[in-house]
């Protein structure tokens, strides 16, 4: 799950991180009147969206004064960013966090995230801010320096020191960023975060550390054990079937092609995809409904499918294993007639009883292709689209 | 032979009076898997189906000599049900669970370091020795008894491929679900140096997806250890960066773990990377039938 920056914020000041002062504004008065009240001249203006690259996007201004604060967020808010990370349908702008601008000495960036083949987290800081840790990580890995944590004595004190030295930071700093790399060690682990991120960490001419941005990914299946955490979720970052999709335990990802399809297992649906693509077609999503694909949860697809504009063909791929294909063929068919579903669909069943899934769906009067098999189930689609 | 599980297998089942646990019992004794013990904290003393149940996994080892487990339990408690059946020397212990939070897995693996059990999964369907055992939820009928050894990070997937290769009456070894998480117990590696080393494995196929550089690890070892076959279908060339995709493992983030990395990664290394979906069983049929 992500979060917006001025909540990660609030999580550092929590946890003894420092950031810059700052204040938030929803309306164009309330940027006016933070300005204001911040007292400080010049102050950057960043709009809060679930996505980076906000600066190439326009979405972080320098600003002078309190009228000026008022203009660029009546700019700003009510309107979707897009920035490069965003797509072509940008965020929407509903939030502005207003922060004092600083004087940078250096900077530099510093990470924590779970290293997957060596099962532990990792600490990652490297000279220079602002980049893209994981590319620049693939493409300069000397230049990123990488301390492994074992999770059953955590991250010691001379793992912190070592990174300080190594980024050459003067060295009345050190205790300072130490305190610093600790404390965001702490967050990660008992906020089970995924990824945490401050790009960048800036040294002020007082000499002190401050948190220039806040990025913070939570793991998804950590969140029972962490309300306050939920709590932070914005669904208005999110795409709305999407967010419909999660209530009913689906996994929805909107994509641009026209052919809808609805699988069970997110491997199978991954591979549906790309064999849709490779019979030169266009998947519109990927929809997993679960490996144990029910009645139900392929009418709560359907729904998602037939929501869906671009979608023109719609191609159900389970493999229902141990699960019985008359049961499901008949649940297939009840939704599809409930939903009065009008596009062509094609079907591909398998599983216990598959011939009498079959029978049931070839009898229903509805408009389905039955396929046997992938190869079968892809020339299908794309006759199914050619036909329209 | 096969890898990991075999007739010789005695399964406890961790889990065994839940939902989940009771219904895959079933379907593993009607294959023939022996299943001889189950645990329930605060159950202990009672039966499932003739089946002893007790409070501690020592206790059914003790009892039963039960030497692998299946663990069917929720996921706020399956790491510690791990690492229960880890402590209890439990040769081969198998994750059903789905959700469990990273950093308790993180905790799994560092608590199993210096220990002799291996862990297949979490978030996995299990793993089958056709003929001989099943731990796990797949269906078992569509597999055949056979030649050749599968490892996979899917679950459906696997039984798209495994019907696909019994359709065209090529038999499986054993058929091995990794997992679909970021942190797991075995991984493409450590399968395919046990499928090398195993006498009735003649050739592999991997099916493996985005995210994570597992199978680069694994063609690494192809390319300078391995003497047989190795088939591979990496799932995601149509995945968006950044979005997971279902699994809390499919997500490629910044330069790593993209399919067409991984798949230029995997042809160099030398194996046979299939590209449609619905050619995977094709192409082991024609690698078996041609010159070796």
């Amino acid at each position: 799950m992500k979060i917006h920056e001025y909540q990660a914020k609030a999580l550092f000041k929590a946890y003894g991180i420092p950031i810059p002062r700052s204040a938030l504004a929803q309306t164009p008065a309330e940027a006016a009147k933070a300005a204001h009240e911040l007292g400080t001249s010049p102050l950057v203006v960043k709009a809060q969206i679930h996505a980076g690259g906000r600066g190439k996007g326009g979405g972080i201004r320098v600003i002078g004064t309190p009228a000026e604060a008022e203009m660029v967020a009546s700019q700003l808010l009510g309107t979707r960013l897009v920035t490069p990370q965003t797509g072509e349908e940008g965020r929407p702008v509903e939030t502005l966090l207003i922060e004092e601008a600083l004087t940078i000495v250096t900077e530099v960036y510093l990470g924590i995230t779970i290293d997957r083949s060596r099962s532990c987290p990792v600490v990652l800081a490297s000279k220079g801010g602002g980049m893209e840790v994981e590319k620049f990580a693939a493409e300069e890995p000397h230049k990123v320096m990488i301390e492994e944590i074992d999770p059953a004595v955590g991250l010691r004190p001379f793992q912190a020191s070592r990174i300080c030295y190594d980024l050459n930071l003067q060295a009345s700093a050190v205790r300072k960023i130490s305190g610093l790399i600790f404390a965001l060690y702490q967050l990660f682990i008992e906020k089970d975060c995924s990824l945490a991120e401050i790009n960048p960490l800036v040294m002020t001419g007082m000499g002190d550390p401050v948190a220039l941005d806040a990025k913070l990914n939570f793991d998804d299946n950590a969140l029972f054990r962490h309300p306050e955490i939920i709590a932070l979720r914005d669904i208005s970052q999110e795409n709305p079937l999407e967010v419909e999709a999660s209530r009913y335990n689906l996994n929805y990802i909107k994509l641009k092609g026209n052919v809808g399809c609805m699988v069970n297992g997110a491997g199978l649906a991954m591979a549906t995809m790309d064999l849709i693509k490779r019979a030169g077609a266009e998947p519109a999503n990927f929809l997993d409904i679960g490996g144990g694909a029910t009645a139900e949860t392929v009418r709560e697809g359907f729904k998602l499918l037939l929501a869906d504009r671009d979608v023109q063909v719609i191609f159900i791929n389970i493999f229902g294993g141990i699960l019985r294909c008359d049961t499901l063929a008949r649940g297939v068919v009840k939704a599809a007639a409930e939903l009065v579903v009008d596009l062509p669909m094609v079907v591909r069943l398998e599983g216990t009883n598959v011939e009498k899934g079959r029978q049931i769906l070839s009898d229903s009067g509805l408009k389905f292709t039955v396929a046997s098999g992938l190869k079968d189930a892809a020339e299908k689609v794309v006759a199914g689209l050619s036909s329209r | 032979m096969s890898i990991l599980i075999d007739q010789q297998t005695r399964v406890l089942v961790q889990g065994i009076t839940g939902a989940e646990g009771s219904f895959h019992t079933r379907r593993m004794m009607e294959y023939g898997t022996t299943v001889v013990a189950g645990v329930t904290p605060g159950k202990g003393g009672q039966t499932f189906d003739g089946i002893p149940i007790f409070h501690t996994v020592r206790d059914a080892v003790l009892n039963t000599g039960a030497n692998a487990s299946a663990i069917f339990v929720p996921p706020a408690f399956a790491a510690d049900a791990i690492m229960e059946a880890v402590d209890a020397r439990v040769d081969v212990v198998v994750c059903l669970t789905e959700g469990i939070p990273t950093l308790d897995m993180i905790s799994v693996k560092r608590y199993m370091n210096g220990k002799k059990t291996r862990l297949i999964g979490p978030n996995t369907p299990g793993i089958i020795s056709p003929g001989k055992c099943k731990i796990g939820v797949m269906a078992g009928y569509i597999h055949l008894p056979g030649r050749i050894g599968i490892a996979s990070r899917s679950g459906t997937l696997t039984y798209e491929v495994v019907n696909q290769l019994t359709k065209l009456d090529i038999g499986q070894s054993t058929c091995v679900g990794i997992g679909g998480d970021p942190v797991i117990g075995l991984t493409f590696l450590d399968i395919l140096q046990l499928f090398e080393e195993d006498r009735d494995t003649d050739a592999v196929v991997i099916i493996g997806e985005i995210g994570g550089t597992a199978e680069e690890e694994a063609a690494e070892f192809f390319s300078q250890r391995m003497s047989k076959h190795v088939i591979a279908f990496v799932a995601g060339i149509t995945a968006p960066a950044g979005r997971r995709m279902g699994h809390a493992g499919a997500i490629v983030s910044g330069g790593a773990g993209g399919a067409r990395e991984k798949i230029a990664f995997l042809e160099k290394a030398g194996m046979t990377v299939v590209k449609n979906p619905g050619e995977i069983g094709d192409t082991v049929a024609r690698l078996l039938a041609g010159p070796a």
